[in-house]
């Protein structure tokens, strides 16, 4: 049953993520802790190759991403060779690396559309969480992509330490004339799983936040969308993670491994086929890894015989491993996983110790080069 | 006469082999348009009006009375933002 249907689809959207480099340091960042690794980095050759092959099998999005994908110099030349594709180009920046006339290149080049991101909605706890000055820098650029008359999308990652400034987040926004606002609660994968006891929210928190969030959505419904998801360690329904695996995604990060899905470098046990080895169409249709978890075959109970299955996908594979060490069971989120008690006697037990000043004084594990070969190499983490 | 259309800035409309359809194209997402659809937004222009639009379309689809869809689906790409009219 599984597989017919599905090896027909098509990667609609591709993600390609050009390095992990990046000046800012972000303790949430959905990058692998293992960022280290990756500096044999793709040619401008091989990421034209990839956009090529991947429009012929349908791609239309195409989001530039990273890490910081300004740091690559041939940014403009590959932005250029997706519009004359077809893309849908997406720049997935920091705004750090970027002026008025770079953003001028862009849009010569043909980029349709900027997304920045700011860490808080004041100077000091923006520099604070991305670990450099760069603020200012961000609203001027914001600024300037309007001024351009790109679509823009603001994203702020909510998290303990500022969801409770929500209201200013959202009123920068307005001020800053977005289209689109995301507020993406942090996923605990990457780096923000190692600093989870620091950034989860507690539930009252996200009580607060929720009434704000609809308050401006129904505001602003005119002239802004604005996108608020809650951390799904809080739901008892897992999301439809990546629209089903080998489903629509196909992520390629900076070294040319292909994934299904930015966050799956971490499942044991599977083989990620490189682009400077293989066609695309041979690593969306007939590669193992992006085999191994499409349909429903693959599923044990209580998914497999679930009426839900068909929605949810069984939620993450990256979660169901985190958190079971088993990526075909159920995402824990599922009150259906036996598993999902455990996950809710974490997020409780975090909540009970979040505001104590031992705990919150622990101090954030920032995403650098440095901490990752620290956390590579197994020794304990700089205190 | 501010009842030219034309494809709002923020937005891209155009014509996907793989899916054989028009598509609206804006951050992160793409809506496919039906074969009707993507004919008037196709005409959408910044020049023709949109009783131009109407009498172009009735005269590649003869014996048909499209007044009120052209207009209703304007009204819907509008509120959608895909398309604006020239001021
Ligand atoms: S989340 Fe922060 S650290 Fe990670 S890539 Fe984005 S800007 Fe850089
Ligand atoms: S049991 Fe599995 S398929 Fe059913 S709702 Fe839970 S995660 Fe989804």
């Amino acid at each position: 049953m599984a597989g017919s249907d599905t090896n027909r689809s098509q990667p609609l959207w591709l993600l390609a993520e050009l390095t992990y480099r990046c000046p800012l340091q972000c303790p949430y960042c959905s990058n692998p802790v293992e960022i280290a690794k990756y500096n044999d980095e793709l040619s401008t050759e091989d990421w034209i190759r990839v956009l090529q092959q991947a429009r012929k099998m349908g791609a239309t999005q195409l989001g530039f991403s990273g890490g910081e994908p300004l740091v690559r110099r041939d940014l403009e030349e590959l932005i250029a060779e997706a519009r004359r594709l077809g893309y849908y180009t997406n720049l997935i920046t920091s705004g750090v690396g970027m002026d008025a006339d770079r953003v001028k290149k862009f849009k010569e080049a043909g980029l349709d559309h900027i997304q920045i991101s700011f860490q808080a909605s004041n100077e000091e706890l923006n520099n604070y969480l991305g670990g450099t000055k760069s603020f200012r820098h961000k609203q001027e650029m914001a600024r300037v992509v309007k001024e351009f008359e790109y679509p823009m999308v603001l994203n702020i990652v909510l998290h303990r330490k500022n969801v409770d400034q929500i209201r200013d987040i959202l009123d920068m926004t307005v001020d800053l004339n977005a289209d689109y606002v995301e507020l993406a609660s942090t996923q605990y994968y990457g780096w923000s799983r190692v600093n989870i006891d620091q950034l989860l929210p507690t539930r009252e928190q996200l009580a607060r936040a929720e009434v704000v969030a609809k308050e401006y959505q129904e505001k602003m419904k005119d002239r802004m969308k604005i996108i608020y998801v809650i951390p799904d360690y809080f739901e008892n329904r897992p999301k439809a993670c990546m629209n089903g695996w080998g489903a629509i995604f196909l992520t390629i990060a900076p070294d040319g491994s292909a994934l299904p899905c930015h966050a799956a470098a971490q499942l044991p046990g599977l083989e990620f086929p490189n682009v400077r080895d293989h066609s695309i169409d041979h690593i969306w249709n007939d590669s193992d890894a992006f085999n191994k978890y499409r349909g429903f075959d693959w599923m044990q109970e209580p998914c497999r015989s679930c009426p839900e299955k068909e929605k949810d996908f069984g939620g993450c594979r990256c979660q169901a491993y985190m958190l079971t060490g088993d990526a075909t069971n159920a995402d824990p989120v599922c009150d259906k996983s036996p598993h999902h008690g455990q996950l809710h006697a974490d997020v409780d037990r975090i909540g009970s110790l979040s505001g104590t000043k031992e705990f919150e004084s622990k101090p954030l594990v920032f995403r650098n080069m440095r901490n990752s070969k620290d956390i590579m190499s197994d020794r304990t983490i700089p205190a | 006469m501010n009842n030219i259309p034309e494809i709002a800035p923020t937005f891209r409309f155009q014509w996907e082999e793989a899916q054989d359809c028009y598509v609206i194209l804006y951050p992160e997402g793409m809506v496919k348009l039906s074969g009707s659809a993507g004919e008037i937004m196709k005409r959408c222009d910044g020049i023709k009006s949109t009783e131009e639009i109407i009498t172009e379309l009735e005269g590649a689809f003869p014996g048909v009375d499209l007044k009120d869809d052209v207009r209703n689906f304007l009204d819907n790409a509008r509120n959608n933002g895909w398309i604006r009219y020239k001021p």
